[in-house]
């Protein structure tokens, strides 16, 4: 069995609730064991690193250290944010000089010895595409889905350094393994707007809406995201875009590992789709039923 | 010995940051030197003159220059020093501009570094042996790679000046690039008008032979005594009956295979003439697709042929040709767009390549020269280029500008007006370079008269929506983010080198650059030589090129072969290794190591195996001297005793003051 360090993040405790519950489950149900980092703190997110590069990199460094004192050398996390700046610290302490002075801030000293991946990354790479088939009991069938993966997720490729950065296919490889109907979707590496949700809204509206008019270019009956702020700005915004820009769209917004969890059969109340703003009930629905034996 | 030094102030190149009369004093201390002096310039008349006149004053049997680079006047003072009646290896140069004057600026340290490389000059000259080139004889025919316009002009440009010419080329017909394209620039004349003349001088020309479906399988020997072997492929048809009557042409049911003439826009029938001008036309089977070939059964074409000249049982064929003189003229291929991952790797049908985009602009392309775009056959309004795929851009390895995409990509919004008058096009561009004559008018032309919006910046993606296209780009200028809904986007791609080219410069010992293409002698001075005697190089081998400046290479390289072969006997070069067969233990080590292969094995009177060179395939460059293992093999003129000397001269061994 793998097994490796958690780091859930903020919003995994919030406002993406429904993503951290089907992570856990869908990792249980495939194998990967997820140990939870002992107290963990906020990585920093956006803010930090616009302020102080050091502080922002101390701030993942501890988390770094965390696991380092748990005796591991690998950790996981769901967010694509959280994944950057844990990343980019290790990347930027690989430089000495940046080392020693993060290290100055930190009470217990990181090592930088943590290879930290998306929860996506663990899947697509670590476990094997036909366990995850052999496991699906309610394959997606009938159902068009448009896979995007956010713009950091996996930029910049020397930092990521998984799938490619232009045109990932880690996710449409794994929808399509649960029988999905991938639809190519061209904006599946822009930006959504981001945080920009309270200080400028209309860059959201407009860069959010471009998404879901491609989606309905496409033919999507659904989007998946793997990243909070982008499942946010999508599914809950999407009530505001509707107002913007004079729309009527209605895509609703999973995570990848909610529909990975419906796949495998998982108990509904560990997947919270109820928490969606768009009603996913209808995307849902077109997902045909299984033959039943005869 | 007696050995006068002349120290060379290249104006103030070398006197403004040396002391050169201090250095000539300096001089005047060296051992056997009996003259010493200061010029201002050594290689002009006046300077070539005093170091004649020096040489029958005082009696001098060597003479050192310290000036520039010898690849600038070695040949100058070695002449200059044979017209004073010394042979022309007497004679030493120390480089004290390019390795003293332009690199250091304290004159102290300037003036001791030019007085030791001096010493370095006069201790080996004081070991150099007068040298005697041998003369040969020169086959009197030429050899031509590639049959694209600059193999065309050269070709054309031999056999007019009464030299026998082979011309090989890899595809079906002769024209290359040139003939898959519309009109030219900067005069939009009809590009087969302009080539096609030319093409049917070929074939017509009587001193020249043409073998095209054909590649050169090994190159050996030397300077005006090549032996080549040339490897005609297959065509299935023979070619002596066909008369190109394209009956066979149209009767083929197989259409598989994309048509590589049309830039694989569509198919083309196993059996082919690729365009209504090849030369020579000449049906060809392709054996990848033709029923018969792969799977036994059709031989349509053999029986509507009206001459019977289908011959499904042809096998290639090997023929040697003997040339004094080679011109490569193996011309580019275009960037492989497909690394762009932004502009769709190829998911997208409505974006082409540039060339593509000329084949539907030409009257024989697949369109029959109305444009329409690929997925749906609808005629484009709004066409977008793109400049720069594959050109100035480190992250695809290709940092270098391709040249001519500036320009082909004006004329194409220019035709583009000239087919779709209410159509508009847009031009994404890095910089504008249009250096050629009439070419920056051409470009403003574009863009004045035939309003093509040209936007400054590269573009970040291309994604489809509805049935068009939108490019996403930075407009630089403006400081803004564009979005232009394209319907047909037309990639400006740039040239590498063409596949191939580096196994071809193995054959022909011609050292490709690290992006492919072949690397002239000097850049300035000898560029279309390269370091291999004897052979040549025209067009976009040596680096992207446009077409009136292929043409002139083309010239210039003949014009270099016509001087060549007029010269009755030609001399070999003897700075060249030597075998002492009294050490030579004939262990072959330095024929496998010798990259020209100018080494063969031999026997001695007593039948011990002894290894000799091959004098006039030498190339001087030194690598089996340090291979031998029993020091058996000199390069004449440097060999370990006069380097030894020079390395001596510069640090004196400590225990023996006069190490020989
Ligand atoms: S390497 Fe030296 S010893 Fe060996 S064959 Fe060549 S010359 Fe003779
Ligand atoms: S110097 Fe030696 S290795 Fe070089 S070309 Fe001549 S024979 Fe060959």
């Amino acid at each position: 069995m793998l097994k490796i360090a958690y780091y859930p993040g903020c919003s995994g405790q919030g406002t993406s609730l429904e993503y951290d519950t089907s992570t856990r489950a869908v990792c249980k149900a495939l194998d990967v064991e997820l140990v939870d980092i002992p107290d963990w703190s906020c990585c920093g997110s956006t803010p930090a690193h616009t302020v102080n590069h050091v502080l922002s990199a101390a701030l993942s460094a501890r988390n770094l250290a965390q696991v380092e004192s748990m005796g591991m050398t690998k950790a996981t996390t769901p967010c694509p944010s959280c994944l950057t700046n844990l990343r980019t610290a290790s990347h930027k302490m690989d430089d000495p000089e940046f080392k020693d002075k993060v290290n100055a801030l930190l009470d217990v000293p990181c090592r930088n010895a943590v290879d930290t991946q998306s929860v996506l990354q663990v899947l697509a790479e670590n476990v094997d595409p036909d366990l995850i088939k052999g496991k699906v009991v309610k394959p997606l069938s009938g159902i068009k889905i448009a896979c995007y993966y956010g713009c950091i997720m996996n930029r910049p490729p020397e930092v990521m350094k998984f799938d490619h950065h232009e045109n990932p296919m880690a996710m449409d490889n794994l929808m399509a393994l649960l029988g999905a109907e991938v639809v190519p979707f061209p904006l599946k590496v822009e930006c959504c707007g981001a945080s920009y949700g309270i200080p400028r809204g209309d860059i959201v509206h407009r860069l959010s809406g471009k998404l879901l008019d491609a989606a309905r270019d496409v033919g999507a009956d659904a989007i998946v995201t793997a990243c909070p702020l982008c499942q946010m700005n999508l599914d809950l915004r999407q009530g505001q875009i509707n107002d913007a820009l004079r729309e009527n769209f209605r895509i609703p917004v999973f995570y990848y590992t909610q529909l990975l969890g419906y796949a495998l059969g998982i108990d509904r109340a560990e997947l919270g789709f109820e928490k969606l703003c768009v009603d996913p009930r209808l995307a849902l629905g077109r997902i045909k039923q299984p033959q039943q034996a005869m | 010995m007696r050995i006068g030094v002349f120290i060379c102030h290249c104006g103030s190149n070398i006197a403004g940051t040396v002391d050169c009369p201090s250095v000539a004093a300096t001089a005047l201390t060296y051992p056997d030197v009996v003259f010493s002096t200061d010029t201002m310039y050594a290689c002009s008349e006046p300077g070539q003159d005093a170091i004649i006149q020096a040489v029958k004053d005082k009696n001098l049997d060597g003479v050192v220059v310290a000036s520039c680079t010898p690849r600038m006047h070695e040949q100058t003072f070695r002449r200059a020093v044979e017209r004073a009646g010394l042979n022309r290896y007497m004679f030493e140069m120390a480089n004290i501009r390019e390795h003293v004057s332009w690199i250091g600026k304290t004159k102290d340290l300037n003036t001791g570094k030019a007085s030791e490389l001096v010493r370095m000059a006069v201790e080996k000259l004081r070991r150099n042996r007068p040298l005697m080139a041998k003369r040969f004889e020169t086959t009197k025919r030429v050899l031509v790679i590639g049959g694209g316009v600059a193999g065309i002009q050269a070709a054309l440009d031999c056999a007019d000046g009464g030299q026998e010419v082979i011309l090989v080329e890899r595809e079906q017909s002769i024209g290359g690039k040139m003939a898959k394209l519309d009109k030219t620039f900067p005069t939009v004349d009809c590009s087969s008008c302009v080539l096609g003349p030319k093409m049917v001088d070929i074939a017509q020309h009587p001193n020249i032979t043409l073998y095209t479906c054909a590649e050169v399988e090994s190159v050996g020997g030397y300077v005006g005594n090549f032996q080549v072997t040339v490897r005609k492929k297959a065509t299935y048809v023979d070619w002596a009956r066909c008369t190109g009557c394209g009956l066979c042409v149209e009767k083929c049911p197989s259409r598989k295979m994309p048509d590589p003439f049309n830039e694989n826009l569509c198919n083309a029938p196993s059996i082919n003439i690729p365009f209504p001008q090849a030369i020579p036309k000449k049906a060809a089977i392709n054996a990848a697709s033709c029923l018969m070939l792969t799977k036994g059964k059709c031989g349509l074409c053999a029986k509507v042929c009206p001459v019977k000249c289908i011959d499904f049982e042809q096998k290639d064929e090997l023929v040697n040709v003997d040339v004094g003189a080679i011109v490569v003229a193996t011309g580019y291929d275009l960037f492989d767009w497909h690394k762009y991952p932004q502009y769709g790797e190829g998911r997208y049908k409505d974006v082409i390549t540039s060339l593509q985009y000329e084949r539907l602009l030409s009257a024989s392309g697949p369109t029959g020269g109305h444009i329409k775009r690929p997925s749906d056959g609808k005629e484009p309004k709004n066409v977008v280029f793109i400049q720069c795929v594959g050109s100035r851009d480190k992250s695809v390895n290709r940092p270098y500008c391709s040249g001519f995409c500036c320009m082909y990509t004006a004329k194409q919004a220019i035709l583009t007006k000239d087919h779709i008058p209410d159509s508009q096009s847009y031009v994404f561009y890095m910089d504008i370079r249009s250096p050629g004559k009439l070419y920056d008018e051409f470009v403003r032309r574009a863009m004045e008269e035939y309003g093509a919006q040209y936007v400054r910046g590269r573009v970040a993606m291309i994604y489809p929506k509805g049935d068009k296209l939108v490019v996403r780009g930075a407009d630089t200028l403006a400081g803004t983010q564009v979005e232009v809904p394209a319907d047909l986007v037309v990639l400006a791609v740039g040239a590498e080198s063409a596949k191939g080219a580096v196994q071809l410069g193995e054959k022909l010992r011609v050292a490709p650059d690290q992006y492919g293409f072949f690397v002239e002698s000097h850049p300035k001075l000898k560029p279309v030589e390269t370091n291999t005697a004897g052979v040549f190089l025209a067009g976009a081998c040596q680096g992207p090129k446009d077409i009136p400046a292929s043409v002139g290479q083309g010239s210039a390289a003949a014009s270099k072969v016509l001087g060549l072969l007029s010269k009755a006997m030609l001399e070999s070069d003897p700075a060249v290794s030597r075998v002492n067969p009294a050490r030579c233990v004939g262990c072959g080590k330095c024929i496998q190591t010798c990259p020209f292969g100018a080494i063969k094995a031999v026997q001695d009177r007593f039948g011990n195996p002894k290894a000799e060179v091959i004098d006039t395939v030498c190339q001087g460059c030194g690598i089996c001297t340090v291979t031998c293992p029993q020091g058996a093999i000199q390069l004449e003129h440097f060999t370990d005793n006069q380097i030894l000397a020079e390395v001596n001269a510069l640090c004196p061994p400590k225990m023996f003051a006069n190490f020989e």
